[in-house]
């Protein structure tokens, strides 16, 4: 899959020529460097690793400046892996820039970890519709999950359940999302819609 | 990356000159409305009562009484469908947003004018 690693700047509106209000959200994206490129012979599959975003030398593992250094590049923060990448092809340590693996009106899905939210209920974790009343008996059970399972058969709660916990700060992947704008002299793409993830957060970005 | 933001509505966004005003001050404004598939142009006259947020997406909110029905609009600074905002009357109010007005009714609901009118924005 075709696709490039950005980074969460923030969120804006532009208006399209119909003049509606579109709420976009600006991604960062690249420039990528090619780090490794796995071949069938090598690999049995296709697919190359970018890298993306500078890091501090003496803030990278030793094993991974060797890798940089085989690639011919400097030390970098997130480096992703696509597969049957075909849309530029370049060799080991070569530059993708947004505006050659994107094009505006694209369609792409979007992959972030999304804002931890701790330890939250069901109705905010899990959609659960709550109790739906204030009165009728109700006195502090306005968001409780219910009923989680029969009594002596089973004699268990079932696994999976849903129930309350840490929610948030997972890998969340959002599809369909349009590229509204493309600003190649500063990198830059515009998303219509919301990207999971904080601002400075990466995101990986996959063409479909 | 406030800067990147900057950048990208300053790309984007339509460049405007609309006359300074702030809250209090009374406001025309016309913007375009598509019927059917003809375009004309409305004007909404009232009282601005509160301005809010940046760039590209500042907007102000006009409020007016039709016919004894308290209507507001919100309009983006930037919208394209904003042709002309005329400022009528410079409003004398202590605060920058003037949602008790929406209490008020008639001549309570009046804001003084101010006649000395030193530009601020």
């Amino acid at each position: 899959m075709n696709g490039l690693i950005g980074k969460k700047i923030g969120m804006t509106s532009i208006y399209d020529d119909a003049g509606r209000n579109i709420p976009c959200t600006v991604i960062l994206v690249g420039p990528c460097v090619v780090t490794q490129v796995k071949t069938l012979d090598t690999d049995q599959y296709e697919a190359i690793q970018l890298a993306f975003d500078e890091a501090k030398e003496k803030n990278t593992p030793q094993p991974m400046r060797g890798h940089f250094a085989k690639a011919g590049t400097t030390p970098k923060r997130k480096v992703v892996e696509f597969r049957d990448f075909d849309a530029v092809q370049k060799g080991l340590g070569e530059e993708i820039r947004v505006e050659e693996v994107f094009a505006e009106g694209d369609v792409v899905n979007a992959i972030g970890v999304s804002k931890g939210k701790g330890f939250q209920g069901v109705v905010k974790r899990h959609g659960f519709g709550g109790v739906g009343q204030r009165t009728h008996g109700q006195h502090n059970r306005e968001r409780a999950p219910g009923s989680i399972g029969a009594s002596s058969f089973p004699s268990r709660v079932f696994k999976g359940m849903r129930m309350a916990g840490r929610t948030g700060g997972t890998r969340v992947k959002v599809r369909n999302l349009k590229v509204m704008r493309i600003l190649p002299e500063k990198n830059l793409m515009l998303i219509k819609g919301a990207v999971p993830g904080h601002k400075g957060a990466y995101v990986i970005l996959e063409k479909r | 990356m406030d800067d990147l933001i900057k950048y990208v509505q300053e790309q984007t966004a339509r460049q405007t000159d609309w006359p300074a005003f702030r809250a209090g001050d009374t406001v025309a404004v016309h913007y375009k409305i598509v019927e059917g598939n003809k375009e004309r142009i409305q004007v909404f006259k009232g009282d601005v009562i509160q301005i809010s947020g940046s760039g590209a997406t500042k907007t102000f909110t006009v409020r007016k009484v039709s016919g004894g029905i308290g209507v507001e609009r919100i309009f983006p600074f930037t919208s394209p469908a904003i042709v002309k905002i005329e400022v009528l009357k410079h409003g004398k109010v202590r605060r920058k947003r003037l949602f008790y007005l929406r209490d008020r009714i008639g001549k309570a609901a009046r804001i003084k004018e101010r006649k000395r009118y030193t530009k601020t924005q």
